[in-house]
């Protein structure tokens, strides 16, 4: 029997954005198995709500994470809506739609640039993040926060966007579309791109979906899950098709985002064409008596924020599931196997945020 | 648009024979949470979800009910079990990957348990 060596890899390493552990057994240059540790940043926010009334919470939600950090407070807030029989006007529900569909170009952009420098790509990696940057400038123009935007609030949003920026907003999308296109060229087709993430880190459509995989990690195996399919916010009136693969390995997870972020560019678009003239926000009175298990799709998949209320202005629980947290099971048998070269490529494939695991 | 979800109150007992149905009929493991209810009571939430439907089991227990693992259904469910008892102190028999409260390191320990709460009122 070959002898088996343990090596850590995290929660310090140039790939990882932030700290998670795997003990990684090998045999030679093989993994046979991982044991991942989280918990080194871990915030206690849910705790928070037993000290927020439930309108401040949507602050504390937001900042769970600092990449999709609207999608949590909008989820946050329609969780709450559910609860409470509140029914925001449209034209919330559309600016609700159109700073998460930045939000999650924001993220997969950053993504992007991540993995391709976790194959040493650097120039790829500076060009996701150039035009990550047209992305954060509209969020600043909007909303007047780059990472963390504020603008949401329980019964609708707290901003406006006039419908000449919104115009001005659809012609810019022109430029990014043709950016992108450029950029994902090159993660599409680039041999050493090909190279370092075909048929690495193979997830099955079976394990992703017993093993609870989510958002581009469970689609990038052919399992066809996105809650946007639900039709919350205003997604049932908007089209789009749920962007799949089927070889489960790194190079389909990137190809997923990579259609997704065309996928975001035309909701904005469509969301831009749709939008009703009125107000953005209601009066909220009272307090959520109640619970509900509020889901969005986040861009790194299924968000789930269980909210349970007792008629005072202080939630009794807010419990974040977040995608990552589902993606480490997932994970774990994507790197049973592989060599111990491949290793960062397939830990950043599931694009993990552990800000938001450590919630 | 409301999204779909129903909440199914069961005895622990009949937790390992519900959840296989559920993984027979081809649900995926979605979410497992924990809310303390009372003094000393904490109901256990775990969401299955099948074409977009949402069906939630919940069990009552206390501090000292062992709650049985069902790992050996959805392997992937250690994270949420070990979360449940790093952050509630709930006992959690037979996990596939036991961290023995490790895996979610805290600077309070169980922070959510009833000891922790009886600490916060002090």
């Amino acid at each position: 029997m070959t002898k088996q060596i343990i090596v850590p890899f995290g929660p310090q390493h140039p790939v990882l954005p932030e700290p998670i552990h795997l003990d990684l057994v090998l045999e030679d240059e093989k993994v046979v198995d991982v044991i991942p540790t989280i918990g080194y940043i871990h915030r206690g926010f849910e705790k928070l709500v037993e000290k927020r009334e439930f309108t401040e919470y949507v602050f504390i939600a937001e900042r769970t994470c600092g990449i999709c950090s609207f999608i949590h407070g909008a989820t946050y807030c329609q969780g709450i809506e559910q609860i409470m029989g509140i029914q925001v006007p449209e034209r919330a529900e559309y600016l609700r739609v159109i700073w998460s569909e930045y939000s999650r170009l924001h993220s997969h952009l950053l993504w992007f640039g991540l993995y391709a420098d976790s194959f040493g790509f650097e120039n790829l990696f500076m060009n996701a993040w150039r035009i990550r940057e047209r992305v954060l400038d509209v969020m600043e123009q909007t909303t007047g926060g780059r990472v963390i935007q504020g603008s949401c609030k329980v019964g609708g949003v707290r901003k406006d966007i006039s419908n000449e920026k919104l115009d001005e907003m659809a012609k810019d999308l022109d430029t990014i579309d043709r950016e992108m296109k450029e950029m994902t060229t090159v993660f599409l087709n680039d041999d050493t791109v090909r190279h370092r993430t075909r048929n690495v880190g193979v997830l099955s459509r079976e394990d992703a979906y017993h093993l609870g995989a989510a958002g581009p990690t469970a689609r990038g195996s052919g399992v066809a899950i996105d809650l946007r399919m639900t039709g919350y916010g205003a997604y049932d009136r908007l089209n789009f098709h749920v962007a799949t693969e089927s070889c489960g390995d790194c190079y389909s997870r990137h190809s997923v985002r990579a259609q997704e972020l065309f996928t975001s560019t035309d909701l904005i678009r469509q969301a831009i064409r749709k939008i009703p003239d009125g107000p953005v926000d209601i009066k909220v009175t009272g307090a959520p008596n109640g619970e509900f298990f509020m889901r969005s799709e986040q861009p790194r998949g299924e968000l789930v924020h269980y909210l349970k209320g007792n008629g005072t202005k202080f939630l009794v629980r807010s419990r974040i599931r977040t995608p990552t947290l589902t993606n480490i099971p997932p994970l774990v048998k994507m790197l049973q196997g592989c060599d111990l070269a491949d290793v960062p490529v397939i830990v950043l494939s599931i694009d993990p945020c552990i800000s938001c695991t450590e919630r | 648009m409301k999204q779909e979800q129903t909440i199914i109150p069961i005895e622990v007992g009949r937790l390992i024979g519900s959840v296989e149905q559920f993984r027979n009929e081809g649900y995926r493991l979605a979410h497992i949470g924990c809310t303390k209810v009372g003094d000393n009571s904490f109901e256990i939430n775990y969401s299955f979800d099948k074409d977009y439907v949402l069906q939630n089991l919940r069990i009552t227990v206390t501090a000292e009910t062992e709650v049985p693992s069902i790992t050996g259904m959805y392997w992937g469910a250690f994270a949420y079990e070990n979360e449940m008892h790093d952050l509630f102190g709930i006992q959690v028999k037979g996990i596939n990957i036991d961290f023995k409260g490790t895996f979610i390191r805290t600077a309070i320990k169980f922070p959510f348990s009833v000891s922790a709460a009886k600490e916060e009122k002090k």
